[in-house]
């Protein structure tokens, strides 16, 4: 009964989003106030069915009601509830509905806090919102249905792969499909722009918030997967340039120039349509990343062909959402006034620059990604494209925008001052010199580059210091007055000096780890000792270890300084679930700092010795303890009053139709 | 690095796939060599896996070509060599890293390519009158705004 309630719901949602589509945008054509009403509350309608028939899944899911083939396939009753949760967004259709179940969710939060919107752009946006939901809604009920039932209910369900229930595993999805469809709010804003054909600063201070919010979530959720493949794949490697993070990676790079291009529009009033592409591209990569990932064409163009109707109808969606926005940006575009002239050395000129390298790099990996597919489609030649070509084009690109960085923040609007701002990033810049010098003393045997990659780093992250020092006139005027400055700045300008200070802390994990990360790969016996950097770890022995449904062999090793002091104790394990004839490796690892020494073993030989793969990390926590400080950055700034979603309308406004004032 | 003095000691234990990539028992003894093999290793694709190099999987197939690398450089081939003698083999497709040929020209002129397009872009745009990024124009606004903005300006309603 529940499945048939979320079934049905999901059919009304549908229906709800055909009228949500529709009536507002005749509404707006005819000038009937009535009709464009009609958007919010029937957004409001839609994500409570919608909501609806989500919980009707999580219900089969927790009571494990194995008649919902859904459920069968993918949940089993030995599971603890929280992976029994969690499997609901595990498989294709329910992470399909995961992610309309965002989408309307956004679409409500507009339709609430939207109360200062102008009525056109409010009832256009939530129109553009409906078709994209009804679109995917369409998608589920006619490919990808949750709700199917067997004749027979198996008593059990299979169970769910033991890789799969893992936290890092269970919250990655979300936050990503959180960034992936926030980005939708800004496409839907752009495309209502569009359709008025007219656009105004205020706009970009609408979908900031939005496209701030989209972009946390998704930092964080390709930060969390990142994490996960480190610890995982048993060898520590933490970017791989596979497809399907492409796929993340690209929104992010779109999100990132797109923020930075809404602040120019939002201050200045420039870069009005520039932005709006870019609103439209950062949420067309998020489809295309949900087509690649969804539709089986990564594998080989050969599996997309064997269950085709998946993959043409998702590739439908993107024809018909990313073709007719363009060709709308096309038509609609040049009626879009422009304004705010401003001299290429300026903070504007240095959002340029950035936005310029950011969709490069984007394009980049976009094209390396896709090649292969399109060549082979073309012309039937297989080629693969990998990391050795993503490493060589894509640093090349961002090494000159993490360079210019330092410089944005101490521009002024309109004209810059390169020289005072040089002068002023002296410090940071002396300090980066001083630390490449260092690099290049103390290294031994890493690659050429490396130091120069820390000198950049540390002057990214001086630089965002700079940014701050500056803005306060630290040890400039008294102690308590700097302290008053600084807490009188505004949120976004922390939030900036943050974001761009974790890019520092990340590009040094990733310098670091790759520069002057080593390993130790041998077969050794208990007794045995391998030296890795300061540390000599000890191979103890191996013992059993049984669990609820798996079998250790563990390795036990104890790590001391190479002057004896002790560390403590590692204990990688071989583990076999006899039941599934699967065996896994549970890797240790041991974090010295932000370094980490990791451990994974192999079965062991029959004379005894274990195969034994060492690792030393230095610095590899930085790469996400940055993509951390980005997080709380993005955070900040969107704490910001300014941007503070249903701040306190003016007591005086009146009318809702008419648009705040873009101070 | 100093390390934080106060011991920072986090063991987790994990999850984990089996043990990837090269195994002790096919490393060479040079470690001369043996690095240069790795370094192969790494631009090799494992025909069937997806998107793994042949020194991260685990197949056997990428056990074989692991072996047949550390073949060749013991025979005293160059890199180049062994990794010719690979793609005569087993076709382009090995190569994680494509060769530049006329079909693979588009790939690897795309980055330096849409750099280029975009820099002539903006230069055309600060330049030009009618460019798309610094244009001016005045706010076109509609009766009822511009009656709004009469209002502001007469200061009735300042918020």
């Amino acid at each position: 009964m529940i499945p048939e309630l979320g079934h049905y719901a999901l059919m009304l949602a549908l229906g709800l989003a055909l009228i949500q589509g529709v009536m507002p945008i005749v509404g707006t054509r005819t000038n009937d106030p009535v009709l464009m009403s009609i958007a919010a509350p029937a957004a409001l309608a839609q994500f409570a069915f919608v909501a609806t028939a989500f919980a009707a899944l999580a219900v089969s899911y927790v009571t494990s009601d194995f008649s919902v083939l859904n459920v069968y396939e993918n949940s089993n009753t030995q599971m603890p509830l929280i992976y029994r949760l969690t499997s609901i967004w595990g498989n294709h259709e329910g992470s399909m509905m995961l992610w309309v179940s965002i989408l309307t969710f956004f679409g409500a939060l507009v339709a609430v806090f939207g109360t200062n919107l102008p009525v056109v752009l409010k009832a256009n946006a939530l129109a553009v919102q409906a078709w994209i939901a009804a679109a995917f809604h369409l998608f589920i009920l006619m490919t990808s249905n949750p709700f199917v039932r067997i004749p027979n209910a198996p008593l059990e369900g299979q169970d769910l792969n033991p890789i799969l229930q893992d936290p890092g595993l269970a919250f990655h999805p979300p936050m990503l499909y959180l960034g992936y469809v926030g980005f939708s709010i800004a496409f839907s804003f752009a495309i209502a722009a569009l359709l008025e054909g007219r656009i105004d600063a205020a706009w970009a201070r609408w979908v900031r918030p939005w496209v701030l919010g989209a972009w946390m979530c998704l930092t964080l959720g390709i930060a969390g997967g990142s994490y996960w493949a480190y610890y995982e794949l048993g060898w520590g490697g933490f970017w791989f340039w596979d497809p399907v993070e492409n796929a993340s990676l690209m929104p992010w790079l779109a999100g990132t120039a797109l923020l930075h291009s809404a602040v120019v529009m939002e201050k200045r009033g420039a870069l009005k349509v520039w932005t709006i592409l870019l609103a439209i591209l950062t949420f067309s990569l998020s489809l295309i990343g949900t087509f690649l990932v969804r539709s089986g064409v990564l594998t080989s163009v050969h599996a997309f062909a064997v269950d085709p109707r998946r993959g043409i109808f998702i590739l439908g969606i993107l024809v018909v959402f990313i073709g007719g926005a363009l060709s709308l940006y096309a038509w609609r575009a040049p009626l879009l006034k422009q304004g705010g002239l401003f001299a290429p050395i300026s903070r504007e000129g240095a959002l340029v620059f950035n936005n310029l390298f950011l969709t490069t790099a984007c394009a980049t990996v976009f094209v390396g990604t896709l090649y292969p597919l399109a060549l082979e489609a073309l012309t039937g030649a297989k080629i693969s494209v990998g990391p050795p070509f993503f490493n060589l084009t894509f640093g090349p690109l961002f090494i000159p925008l993490l360079a210019v960085m330092p410089f944005g923040p101490l521009m002024g609007w309109k004209r810059g001052d390169l020289v005072g701002a040089a002068q002023r990033l002296l410090a940071a810049a002396l300090l980066a010199a001083l630390a490449t010098a260092a690099a290049f003393a103390l290294e031994r045997g890493g690659p050429v580059l490396a130091p120069f990659g820390v000198g950049i780093a540390i002057f990214v992250m001086a630089g965002a210091i700079t940014d701050i020092v500056e803005r306060t006139l630290f040890l400039r005027v008294p102690l308590r007055a700097a302290l008053r400055r600084a807490l009188g700045l505004p949120r976004s300008a922390w939030g900036t000096a943050f974001a761009h200070f974790g890019i520092g802390v990340t590009l040094m994990g990733i310098v670091g780890v790759t520069a002057w990360g080593s390993e130790r790969i041998a077969a050794i016996k208990p007794g045995d000792s391998l030296d890795i950097s300061h540390y000599r770890v000890t191979f103890d022995g191996t013992f059993d270890r049984t669990g609820s449904n798996y079998r250790d062999v563990v390795g036990r090793f104890t790590v001391h300084r190479l002057n004896g002091e002790m560390i403590g104790n590692m204990e990688p394990s071989r583990r076999a679930f006899p039941d599934r004839n699967m065996a896994t490796t549970e890797a240790a690892l041991i974090s010295r700092g932000v370094s980490q020494l990791y451990i994974s073993i192999g079965d062991p030989n029959k004379d005894g010795s274990v195969p034994v793969r060492l690792y030393f990390k230095p610095y590899v926590l930085m790469i996400w303890f940055g993509a951390g400080i980005m997080f709380l950055g993005g955070g900040l700034s969107l704490s910001d009053r300014r941007l503070r979603v249903g701040a306190p309308r003016p007591a005086k406004a009146r009318s809702k139709a008419v648009p705040q004032p873009a101070e | 690095m100093k390390y934080l003095k106060a011991l920072m000691l986090v063991v987790v234990l994990v999850w984990s796939f089996p043990v990837r990539a090269v195994q002790p028992d096919e490393m060479l003894s040079d470690p001369k060599l043996e690095a240069r093999a790795r370094g192969v290793s790494e631009q090799l694709r494992c025909l069937v896996c997806q998107n793994e190099s042949i020194d991260e999987s685990e197949a056997p197939l990428a056990h074989d070509l692991r072996l047949l690398v550390r073949q060749r450089i013991e025979a005293g081939d160059s890199d180049a060599q062994v990794i010719n003698f690979i793609v005569a083999r087993y076709g382009e497709f090995v190569l994680l890293k494509p060769r530049l040929e006329w079909h693979t020209a588009a790939l690897w002129g795309a980055p330096p390519g849409i750099l280029l397009i975009g820099i002539v872009m903006l230069i055309i745009a600060a330049r030009g009158r009618r460019g798309w990024l610094v244009t001016r124009g005045a706010a076109n606004l509609t009766a009822t705004e511009e009656a709004r903005v009469a209002e502001l300006l007469r200061g009735k309603s300042a918020p």
